[in-house]
């Protein structure tokens, strides 16, 4: 290991910026340094906006999204159709939805993908509040928006067994969608087709 | 016949044993001639890089990196497409900044995987590691196989990756005695479509190669193989209908939870295939042929399967050809250059003496290494 140059302080700020995502250890070095020497322009405001999302962030009780309301604003907006629920996967799923504006509906974030090899279970995801949200009946159709990798794929099978019964429409989002693409990475313009071409299981 | 590529220019960055290389490609032969340790494999190494998968050693990218670097390394290659150039560069980063895979770049764009290299060239290999594969595991013979499967499906890859993680995902629940119905009924259907696509395509591949080789001048040196394919599959095998053959591994899956959770593994499927290859003349397994007719053989094999991928994919394949020069004979060799210049490909050799390769005359390219370095390409 390199011998700490700086104080514990900028070593801890390192520390914390290198488990972001898409940072390692050399550019959370920079970074770093880039925050201390931008202290007024971006160090300060960044601080505060981190605060204030520390305070007012949370997850939507009812689909998982992140907000500062709980409800969500999706959830609690009027002019959607809320009788239609896309599941994702994540809530980077969710936004890039919603930045293709493929849908006027409502969603459901399952928190991740069964997944045997990183001890991923059914009680650690988002299904039992799903099929929950089902049973109360409003939801008319489900969107099953996973990617199309094996965990995604065993995942939808495992919802669509849990739904069997229910009163509710299932389609699969499946044209145009990679095998092993990801949902989060598609270019809004393959998405926007998916999900019009979503099929019926 | 369709696209041809040929690669024009390699530069390696703390590729093994090369801190900095420049090479330029003028020929559709090109000989790396020098001694021992001089860094020929390396090279064949880092051409087979334009390949998905780890090249032709499989090695770990950390072991590809030259000794001493911290940063790790890149190959660079321009290959031309129908005279349109396009640059390929991987690049492996060990410094915890990168991804923990290679990085591929296709003209400045990050490819989204690896597949896309088979858009810019099919690349088949024959190396001194193969010689043993008649004789060897199964799995050798598999990865052979798939290889062959790959450079005319490019799906093929993705296919035969995805099945082992739903396989190891089974595996991982029955030995956690985790017998969750619903959750190894959905990675057990993934299993069976998955699996069955894999033997298919294998299936397909052996019967498109077996009349390629019957197809094959008889006069050749190189002997004809006849080649079985046992798919891994019980009861029915692969007959009938993909779908029937999916329901019944699916049931089978189903049904053997238990017996293959107190074996530890999956007992059936794909990844328990094997490719029996006999040298048919001689009615002969080829495990117990000669040394100097298992190598004929391979040849064989590798030429039947390049003419065949340049036929069904339009692209002939690039050759890298590792001590071919060394087990066979003059006739062989000269016969062997031939059938490789007929296919219209780049085919990249190596060999420790300069004088195997004096059938190519002045169709070769000879490229002189000593010591990670190069000796300027012989003026003619
Ligand atoms: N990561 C690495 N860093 C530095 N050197 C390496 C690395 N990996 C391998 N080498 C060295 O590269 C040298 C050349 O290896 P290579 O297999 O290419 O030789 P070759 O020319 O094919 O020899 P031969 O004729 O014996 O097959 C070896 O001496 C090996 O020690
Ligand atoms: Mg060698
Ligand atoms: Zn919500």
């Amino acid at each position: 290991m390199a011998k700490s140059i700086a104080g514990p302080e900028i070593e801890r700020l390192i520390q914390l910026l290198a488990k972001l995502p898409g940072l390692g250890p050399r550019s959370a070095r920079r970074a770093a340094l880039h925050l201390v020497k931008k202290r007024e322009p971006i160090l300060r405001p960044l601080t505060a906006a981190m605060a204030d999302a520390l305070e007012k962030v949370g997850e939507c009780s009812v689909c998982g999204n992140i907000d500062t309301s709980d409800p969500c604003t999706i959830c609690r907006d009027p002019a959607r159709d809320q009788s239609v629920v896309v599941v994702v996967e994540d809530v980077s799923d969710l936004w890039a939805l919603e930045r293709a504006k493929a849908l006027n509906a409502a969603y459901h974030v399952l928190g991740g993908v069964l997944s045997p090899l990183e001890g991923i279970g059914p009680e650690d995801l988002t299904i039992r509040q799903l099929v929950e949200r089902v049973s109360k009946g409003e939801v008319k159709e489900l969107v099953i928006a996973v990617n199309a990798t094996v965990e995604g794929q065993t995942t939808a099978h495992y919802l669509m067994d849990q739904l069997e019964g229910l009163d509710v429409r299932a389609t699969r989002l499946a044209h145009g969608v990679p095998v092993g693409g990801e949902l989060d990475y598609l270019d809004e313009g393959t998405l926007s087709a998916a999900m019009r071409s979503r099929t019926a299981l | 016949m369709g696209r041809q590529s040929e690669i024009g220019h390699l530069r390696l960055f703390d590729f093994r044993n090369y801190e900095l290389l420049d090479l330029s490609f003028q020929k559709r032969f090109v000989v790396f001639a020098g001694p021992n340790g001089a860094g020929k494999t390396n090279l064949l190494e880092a051409l087979s890089l334009l390949s998905p998968g780890r090249g032709l050693r499989r090695a770990p990218y950390g072991e590809m990196a030259r000794q001493g670097t911290q940063s790790g390394f890149s190959v660079k290659a321009s290959v031309r497409i129908a005279s349109e150039e396009t640059t390929v560069v991987t690049s492996v980063r060990l410094d915890g900044e990168g991804p923990n895979s290679r990085l591929v770049r296709i003209d400045e764009t990050q490819a989204k995987s690896a597949e896309e290299l088979l858009d810019i060239a099919r690349i088949v290999w024959l190396t001194p590691a193969m010689d043993g594969l008649f004789t060897g595991p199964a799995g050798d013979r598999r990865r052979f196989l798939d290889r062959m499967v790959l450079s005319i499906d490019p799906t093929h890859g993705r296919r035969a990756s995805d099945f082992e993680r739903a396989m190891r995902s089974r595996n991982k629940l029955l030995s956690d005695n985790r017998i969750d119905d619903r959750w190894l009924a959905g990675i057990e259907m993934q299993m069976a479509e998955l699996g069955v696509a894999m033997a298919v395509a294998r299936n397909e591949l052996v019967a498109n190669l077996t009349n390629a080789i019957a197809l094959a001048d008889p006069d050749l040196p190189f002997p004809k193989a006849g080649l079985v394919l046992s798919p891994g599959f019980e009861e029915g095998g692969l007959d009938g209908p993909a779908v029937q053959v999916e329901d019944r591994y699916r049931e089978r899956l189903a049904r053997d939870r238990y017996r293959d959770a107190g074996a530890g593994r999956t007992l059936e499927g794909p990844h328990r295939a094997d490719l029996e290859v006999t040298h048919l003349a001689k009615h002969m397994p080829a495990g117990l042929s000669s040394t100097g007719e298992q190598k004929a053989l391979l040849v064989g094999l590798i030429i039947a399967h390049a003419r065949l991928t340049s036929v069904l994919s339009g692209m002939a394949p690039i050759l890298l050809l590792d001590e071919i020069a060394a087990h066979l004979d003059a006739r062989r060799r000269a016969s062997l250059f031939d059938l490789v210049g007929d296919l219209g490909g780049q085919t990249f050799m190596t060999g420790t003496d300069e004088s195997l390769f004096e059938a190519l005359g002045d169709r070769a390219q000879i490229i002189t290494i000593a010591d990670g370095a190069v000796r300027e390409p012989r003026e003619e």
